[in-house]
């Protein structure tokens, strides 16, 4: 197999407080693939998210992102190629109109002029929100914001896009219109999530943390159906959903 | 949640004077003002033509005169003040409308009176036909340190976050049967604030991680 695109080896990191968070986490994502990051609360999703594009520096162990590893002489460099959606749209929307926000990434790279107004009108094109560009981002829907977010991130072109909770606070049909537009995207995807059943309809593959270690790591349908697994680590699906009863799942 | 309306000051329209650059609409404020400032109490017809020259830039501007004269509500306290002075002045005594009040009271309130009015009517007359974000750009090509510029657009930004994050705290303390009535209630408003302000506090936080993580050094892009 190729080199992996996001390659976590033995990370642990504790809190300044000496709360612990992760106790070595090991985790391998391949170009092309969409990864489902599961686990309750509290499990270390978020902790390790940030470690991802150096936000936390690891205690102990390495993250590389194609071969370079998160240090600060690369940070630049590494924050292009994982770009994270963070789960509260207004956290990552602050700028006056959809354009200045989409463009705030690509204009820190350096991008100016024609070539940053192409790489933001292509952005949020993948999101199908290019007639938005001129609007304040709080005068858009909830579900609008989450797609500008994810544009935000697109327009940085990363190797790996990276979801906290892409679903949260979605109604069905932006819930619906989100899962199309990642399925078309052509991109490297860690998703954390809690919605099982986006899970499985996503992410061929799934990595559950408990407790800051790895419990599991495979086909999601394996994850899902294994109910021994689920059980100990606080998994429950939806009441009514049997992944057993899906005909066609994701490859 | 953000509705499809635009900010409660500005009045969307096509005139010439929304149309004209937000630079010099600031620069001709700031005239404007210092002009109104410098008068002396006491030259009233001078008011009348400030006056005049105002209502002009409002009837160019298409605002209706309603949308603005709602919004000179801020200026109430000022004209509570202004009202008071000639009663609390020292000084000789005159008769005015019947009652005994001050004489340099009577035209310092006037004055007052004239001054204020005059800079919020200008003021809102700027908003009213200024977007946020070019007001925002004006000031930036005045060359206003990009800092200050940069707060002041994170504060258009959130303005409406934070103020529906209290509203949505209102209602919940409502819905469990509390309405502020009385001052022994204040304790209990300071807390919600507190709350808001610990709230507001972690939002920073987390836009500035949102920041750093797509590439930000400390230098807002252009």
């Amino acid at each position: 197999m190729s080199d992996p695109v996001l390659d976590v080896r033995g990370l642990a990191y504790a809190y300044p407080d000496g709360h612990q968070a992760l106790f070595g986490v090991d985790l391998h994502v391949h170009a092309g693939e969409r990864v489902a990051l599961l686990g309750p609360n509290g499990a270390g999703k978020t902790t390790l998210v940030l470690h991802l594009n150096g936000i936390l520096n690891a205690g102990a162990g390495t993250v590389e992102v194609s071969g370079l590893p998160v240090a600060k002489e690369h940070l630049q460099e590494i924050r292009r190629r994982v770009g994270i959606v963070f789960q509260d749209p207004d956290d990552q929307l602050f700028m006056g109109t959809v354009r200045a926000d989409v463009g705030f990434g690509p204009a820190n790279l350096g991008l100016k002029g024609a070539a940053l107004e192409t790489r933001v009108m292509a952005a949020l094109e993948q999101v199908g929100m290019a007639e938005f560009a001129s609007r304040p981002p709080h005068h858009l829907s909830f579900g609008q914001r989450r797609r500008v977010a994810v544009a935000t991130v697109l327009a940085m072109e990363p190797e790996i896009l990276v979801l906290d909770e892409p679903s949260s606070n979605l109604d069905p049909a932006s819930r619906r219109e989100l899962a199309d537009i990642l399925r078309s995207l052509d991109v490297t995807v860690l998703m954390v999530t809690h919605d099982l059943p986006y899970a499985l309809e996503l992410c061929p593959r799934a990595v559950v943390l408990s407790d800051g270690h790895v419990v599991a790591d495979g086909r999601t349908y394996d994850v899902l159906t294994d109910d021994e697994l689920m059980r100990a680590n606080r998994l429950e699906l939806p009441f009514g959903f049997d992944p057993r009863r899906i005909d066609s799942l994701p490859t | 949640m953000g509705g499809p309306h635009g900010h409660q000051l500005h009045f969307h329209g096509h005139s010439p004077v929304h149309r004209a650059p937000a630079h010099l609409k600031v620069l001709a404020l700031l005239a404007f003002m210092l002009v109104v400032v410098a008068t002396p109490r006491g030259w009233y017809p001078l008011y009348g033509v400030h006056l005049a020259v105002l209502l002009a830039v409002i009837v160019l501007s298409r605002v209706p005169p309603a949308y603005l004269v709602k919004r000179m509500v801020v200026e109430i306290p000022f004209v509570f003040f202004a009202i008071l002075l000639p009663f609390v002045a020292t000084g000789p005594r005159t008769e005015f409308l019947g009652l005994t009040v001050s004489e340099s009271g009577l035209h310092a309130g006037a004055a007052l009176l004239a001054k204020a009015t005059l800079g919020v009517l200008a003021s809102l007359a700027l908003a009213a036909t200024t977007e946020p974000q070019d007001l925002l750009a004006g000031l930036a090509r005045l060359r206003m340190p990009a800092l200050l510029v940069q707060i002041m657009g994170f504060m258009v930004r959130y303005l409406e976050v934070v103020t529906d994050e209290l509203r949505r705290m209102r209602i919940a303390r409502e819905s469990r049967g509390f309405t502020a009535r009385n001052p022994r209630h204040w304790p209990i408003l300071a807390r919600s604030f507190g709350a808001l302000f610990i709230r507001s506090f972690e939002r920073g936080e987390r836009v500035h991680l949102a920041m750093l993580s797509r590439g930000y050094t400390g230098k807002m892009p252009t």
